[in-house]
């Protein structure tokens, strides 16, 4: 039995759901930013073992592909935790308190940013703006958004995110 | 039971408005999910609908909720009057947030009611020229910072000659500082719709794209139901209102790079490529999407666009100052009372926006500096505050207006530091694709860490210095170009916080 699989067959699950994504898509090459997205989605990273597959639906090269995937944040190579808490460290949120905040976060869950907790239930993250610089300092929690954030808030935050 | 509003925008829902609207809506009230008003220190703000007016709350807690008088519009502690009357919005000049707060964003018919699609109605019975001739009349410049004349770009779109021609929205709001792109997308998303569609039929485009950053999940979600609301109702799609005119419109999603905000950047990543800069010449509007003429516009750009159609270029042109005419939608954020989005004709000072609407500082401190323009604009001082924010008096004081981003900090700042992340932030967000920025980004870290540890800082103090002239000279783009402007308007403005050791040792 064994001796016969190649490497798409030892990852069918990457690959076919990289394929049937792209086809959505109608395997455009300009689409690869939001394939990537919905292929993140799906299996909660980019794993490698998608990316030849990729790169034969939309007629690219492997590198091609491998360079966009590297290239944005956004995607990542290995899972996350459950939920991924982002925290803007740019200059509006700084200026209310932002890099205090991160020393907070990082005692308050044990890691560093880019870090995920060892119960596997938080990925905390840096962000550049999140787009709520009135009401700063903010972090964003998968998709939500969460402003004037502080200590009692953010533990309330991480208590939701660990039922 | 009243008929109430709870804004959906994004910065509302940071602050609890979903718990309102649903607290409300378990009372029996009608919720209707509006945008901003753009009021964020009030946030959550619950409107309720009256023969006089809507009578705003604010900021309002789920546990306010049941208190709420709602039924009289009576009074309450949180009570703010008819909003319309609130002088934070009276004294506005809104033109193109005149319906943001007050619609539904993603109702077709509340639009129309208020105004909207008058300018596609008028553009669908005019020559692309004409309508090209009506925004160079309005003197409207690019909203995303650079200031370029629309007209002018979107005459070259016009007059080139293509089998496809494309427009491209910038709404990659990276800038910290900026969320009125956000608003518009969020709170009014059929205006940046109207704004593109009058764009297309100008030039002669029939597909386009808005760019939205991850970053923004819910103008992605809102945007996407208002692309599907205006294909509905005719308004975008094929034979637009039963005319020959056709404009296809995507939404396409970022991926967390702030370099895509440039450009050509934002061509390359609309492409499906890595988001590298790409030199000029040649410039978009003749070689843009795919080797196409492209008009590619800031969100605030297109979405001045419907009011200049309706009203005449004119009428636009009557606001303003100088070379800066009509209105910028100016967001006041960070250490500040009262942030949110202030839009006034271009002339207004610092202070008039920081002090009179921003009532200073949140913590009540001194304040210090603003950052004005985002991460690549100058840090000014207090001593300037009386800047008039116009294009030209702002570069005039080696500053600039950017995108309308006014970042305020206290006195605890520490300007050195500011400078530093600047240089870091250059350093995380480079494309790569040219030196001075790729490398100069990171050597400029080393060099201020050297001058703040006290080590030979005249002669390290001299090479940032020529550091950041060869970043603004050599860069491909304004990332490299633009960052040496908040480190150097940091040393200019506040030496004091660069030579920290020798005060030590001198105390």
């Amino acid at each position: 039995m064994s001796g016969k699989h190649t490497l798409l067959d030892l990852t069918p699950r990457e690959a076919t759901a990289a394929r049937e994504i792209a086809l959505r898509y109608g395997n455009r090459a300009d689409a690869l930013l939001e394939i990537l997205h919905d292929l993140q989605e799906h299996l909660g990273f980019v794993p490698e073992a998608a990316l030849p597959a990729l790169a034969k639906a939309l007629n690219l090269s492997r590198a091609e592909v491998h360079g966009v995937v590297t290239f944005y944040h956004d995607y990542r190579r290995e899972p996350a935790g459950r939920h991924v808490i982002k925290v803007c460290r740019a200059e509006a949120c700084q200026s209310m308190g932002a890099n205090e905040l991160v020393s907070m976060i990082e005692r308050f869950l044990k890691v560093k940013l880019g870090q995920t907790t060892a119960d596997g239930a938080i990925t905390v993250e840096a962000a550049y703006c999140l787009g709520n610089c009135a009401l700063s300092p903010a972090v964003m929690v998968d998709d939500r958004l969460v402003g004037r954030v502080d200590a009692k808030k953010f533990e309330k935050i991480v208590a939701e995110c660990r039922s | 039971m009243s008929k109430v509003f709870v804004p959906r925008d994004s910065a509302a829902r940071s602050v609890g408005a979903d718990e309102v609207a649903a607290a409300l809506a378990k009372l029996g009230h009608e919720v209707i999910r509006n945008g901003s008003r753009g009021l964020l220190f009030l946030e959550p703000l619950v409107e309720v609908e009256t023969k006089d007016g809507r009578i705003a709350y604010g900021p309002v807690s789920v546990e306010d909720v049941a208190s709420l008088p709602l039924a009289t519009a009576g009074a309450h502690t949180l009570r703010l009057g008819n909003i319309e009357d609130h002088p934070y919005l009276k004294n506005q000049e809104r033109l193109t947030f005149a319906r943001c707060g007050i619609t539904d964003p993603v109702s077709v018919a509340d639009y129309v009611k208020h105004g909207g699609f008058a300018g596609l109605k008028k553009a669908l019975g005019l020559a692309g020229s004409a309508i090209v001739a009506e925004v160079t009349e309005s003197g409207l410049r690019g909203r995303g910072g650079a200031g370029f004349p629309t007209g002018i770009k979107w005459k070259t779109v016009h007059d080139a000659r293509a089998d496809q021609k494309y427009i491209c929205c910038n709404a990659d709001e990276g800038d910290s500082g900026t969320f009125a792109d956000r608003m518009v997308m969020e709170g009014d998303p059929l205006m940046l719709i109207e704004g593109m569609t009058i764009a297309a039929i100008a030039v002669g485009a029939t597909k386009g794209y808005v760019y939205i950053r991850s970053e923004y999940p819910d103008a992605i979600v809102t945007m996407r139901e208002a692309v599907s609301a205006a294909i509905a109702a005719k308004w975008l799609g094929a034979n637009i209102q039963g005319t020959d005119k056709s404009f296809h419109l995507e939404v396409r999603r970022g991926a967390g790079a702030y370099i895509c905000g440039e450009e050509t950047a934002m061509l390359e990543s609309l492409e499906g490529k890595r988001g590298t800069v790409r030199p000029k010449p040649p410039i978009p509007a003749l070689e843009g999407l795919f080797g196409k003429p492209t008009v590619i516009n800031n969100v605030l750009s297109f979405a001045a666009v419907p009011f200049i159609l309706a009203e005449g270029g004119a009428a636009y042109k009557n606001y303003g100052l100088g070379r800066s005419r009509g209105t910028l939608p100016f967001q006041l954020a960070g250490n500040i009372k009262q942030g949110g989005l202030v839009e006034k004709a271009f002339g207004v000072t610092l202070r008039e926006l920081v002090e009179t609407f921003g009532g200073g500082t949140f913590t009540g401190k001194p304040l210090r500096a603003i950052q004005v323009g985002g991460p690549l604009g100058a840090y000014v001082p207090a001593s300037q505050l009386d800047l008039a924010m116009d294009y030209e008096t702002f570069a005039a004081a080696g500053a600039m207006v950017g995108h309308g981003g006014i970042v305020v900090f206290d006195e605890t700042v520490d300007m050195a530091a500011q400078a530093r992340f600047a240089m870091e932030f250059c350093a995380i967000e480079s494309c790569g694709k040219c030196t001075p920025c790729r490398i100069g980004s990171t050597r400029g870290v080393e060099v201020i860490d050297k001058i703040v540890a006290g080590e030979d800082r005249d002669a390290n103090l001299e090479l940032l210095s020529d550091l950041c002239q060869t970043m603004t000279d050599g860069s491909l783009c304004a990332m490299g170009g633009l960052t040496p402007m908040p480190v150097m308007s940091a040393i200019r403005h506040f030496p004091e916080d660069f030579d920290k050791p020798a005060r030590l040792a001198a105390e």
